[in-house]
């Protein structure tokens, strides 16, 4: 077995999370050691050394980002942890939020002291309300300690932090609409540039950074970049905590190096496929990117391994699909979401989600025409890369895989004029 | 709901709009749904138009316009639940109801409402009411679970779900 790093803390016997536990195993020593021994620039130097890329889809390396941030500005400058997870498959912040809230906002913590911030939210999910309440006891614990306020540990660095629930729209995970629906508008994705280090919520530099991220951040100063970035790749470095769903025997998060093989995590980790179900596709990444199949089992679950074979990694939700499963059916409940998803701003993906949806129901019931299965690749082509945000992308990448991997399944739909598997997607 | 919970929220923000969503949860919760006073309200505190706060009230899904059931179930129905049997789940909750998705029981007590992705997807299928979570959900446990929120009608106030699975 690994070692485990966000997650070490779970494996404690009776660990409920407490400030008290937190700092009983060594919590909150890094925002003391950071307050005094480095300065803003030496901590940003220090994440971009480790290698951290953003555990909330896109990868972006985190101290590049924090480095984006203006110096010198006299504006107000902000750090929104976004805890607004909404992609089907991925279920791993909510872990990290409900069994070690301290681990969060001591990321928080040090990652507005690197970026020069005074004010930092936790933009969760509404529907989260237990984590939201949990965050919201953590936060008055570490305020009542001096942890969080003025003044901190003696020094002049001072935060205050704020939960706030959003209020049941996956597009408010994308950065640029969490701030639009954190500044109390409807979650519109912006158009970038300007990017939100230099102009993000209330028009002020801001730094949006994902959960998972930011839990890291104590274990990297504590243990230092050269221990992290010794972890996975040269491109990939550390842990990944991924949650594994779908037709596996023990579906959960598991934590483990970044570059564990794909095999090794459904296999080992998940305890394999349920009784008496073979393979048939896995998403590795949730439910936005490509699917793989059986012959991908090899593929390491790092950005570049995973990219290499034709997928992405994601959010690191991983969904495993057993024979039998009817990938039409597949098809149309991904893209039902992505339809009532969407934000409708853009044209390209406000019709492209409601027709590809349409038009995968129409196959699914058996009403499907040949010239249905170039329809799809049609819309797909005319949705990708032209709207504001990646949303339409995420919607369109799924369905053309399935096409690829798939395809004689969606003919079959039309030569029979009827499901194949009986409809029906569930075991 | 007191001036002072109010005036808590609005503290938070150097700007007043950002109030808005947390503001309108708070309405909710204290009314069923938003009312059209509520509305009003909301936007004179904030600054803004009523028709703002409709665009967000009806731009969001867990905001309603109007009452419900006092119990609202949401059933996952994306991919990792429907894999592993959320439309067997919903048809049965249908069946001991006496309704359709999306209606709510006669008795005011019960709506059923099919959610895209809950984030629980280790517990899939799942369901969600209130700030609880139930899961893996089988069809033969609707009967079961349907009676032990009718003992509890008023929305518990911690996560207390005695069929929640942790994911190890």
């Amino acid at each position: 077995m690994y070692e485990k790093i966000l997650t070490n803390r779970f494996e404690i016997p009776g660990y409920r999370g407490t400030l008290e536990e937190y700092e009983a195993t060594g919590g909150y020593q890094a925002i003391a050691k950071v307050l005094k021994e480095h300065t803003p620039a030496g901590l940003i130097e220090l994440v971009k050394r480790s290698g951290l890329r953003g555990r909330g889809g896109a990868g972006f390396p985190t101290g590049v980002k924090w480095g984006f941030v203006p110096k010198g500005s006299e504006l107000p400058k902000y750090l929104v942890c976004n805890a607004d997870e909404s992609e089907p498959g991925t279920f791993k912040d909510r872990e990290l939020i409900m069994r070690d809230p301290h681990q969060l906002i001591e990321g928080i913590m040090l990652a507005g002291f690197a970026i020069g911030c005074q004010t930092a939210y936790i933009y969760i999910r509404g529907e989260f309300v237990a984590g939201a309440r949990i965050l919201e006891q953590a936060i008055q614990d570490a305020t009542a300690r001096g942890l969080l306020g003025k003044d901190i540990l003696g020094s002049s660095f001072s935060l205050d932090l704020h939960a706030h629930r959003g209020a049941g729209a996956y597009i408010c995970g994308e950065e640029t609409a969490l701030l639009e629906s954190l500044e109390g508008k409807r979650g519109l994705p912006r158009l970038k540039p300007p990017f939100p280090a230099t102009a993000g919520l209330y028009r002020k530099p801001t730094v949006v950074n994902n959960v998972e991220t930011l839990s890291n951040i104590p274990h990297i100063v504590m243990r230092g970049a050269e221990w992290f970035s010794s972890i996975g790749t040269p491109k990939s470095t550390g842990t990944r905590i991924f949650g594994v769903s779908g037709h596996v025997r023990r579906p959960g998060i598991y934590e483990c190096p970044i570059d564990v093989p794909m095999r090794e995590l459904i296999f080992e980790h998940a305890g394999g496929m349920r009784e008496g179900r073979r393979l048939k596709a896995v998403i590795p990444g949730g439910s936005s990117v490509p699917v793989l199949t059986e012959r991908h089992l090899d593929t390491r679950m790092d950005f570049e391994s995973l990219a290499t074979a034709g997928s992405m990694a994601g959010s690191g939700g991983v969904i495993v699909i057993a024979e039998g499963t009817c990938m039409v059916r597949v098809g149309e409940v991904v893209s039902r979401f992505y339809h009532h998803e969407s934000c409708g701003q853009c044209t390209q993906c406000r019709e492209g989600t409601a027709w590809l949806h349409k038009t995968l129901r129409r196959i699914e019931e058996g009403r499907g025409r040949t010239a249905d299965l170039d329809l799809l690749l049609d819309i797909c082509d005319n949705m990708k890369g032209k709207t504001i945000c990646p949303l339409s992308d995420a919607a369109a990448m799924p369905i053309e895989s399935y096409l690829k991997y798939f395809r004689d399944e969606f003919e079959q739909h039309v030569a029979e004029h009827a499901c194949p598997f009986g409809a029906r997607v569930g075991v | 709901m007191t001036e002072e919970t109010i005036q808590r929220i609005l503290s938070r923000y150097p700007e007043r709009c950002s109030a808005l969503l947390p503001l309108m949860h708070l309405y909710q919760e204290a009314a069923g749904h938003l009312t059209e006073e509520a509305i009003i309200e909301l936007a004179g505190r904030l600054g803004l138009t009523p028709t703002h706060v409709m665009e967000v009230a009806t731009f969001y899904d867990m905001f309603r316009l109007k009452s419900g059931g006092r119990c609202e179930i949401w059933v996952c129905h994306n991919l990792s639940c429907a894999l592993l049997g959320a439309e067997q789940v919903i048809r049965r909750l249908e069946e001991t109801l006496g309704i359709s998705a999306g209606e709510t029981t006669p008795d005011g007590m019960f709506t059923i409402k099919r959610v895209e992705c809950l984030a629980a997807c280790g517990i899939a299928p799942a369901i969600q009411v209130g700030p609880d979570y139930y899961g893996p959900v089988a069809a033969t446990d609707v009967g079961e679970l349907v009676e032990q929120l009718k003992r509890q009608p008023a929305i518990s106030d911690q996560p207390s779900s005695s069929l929640l699975k942790t994911d190890r």
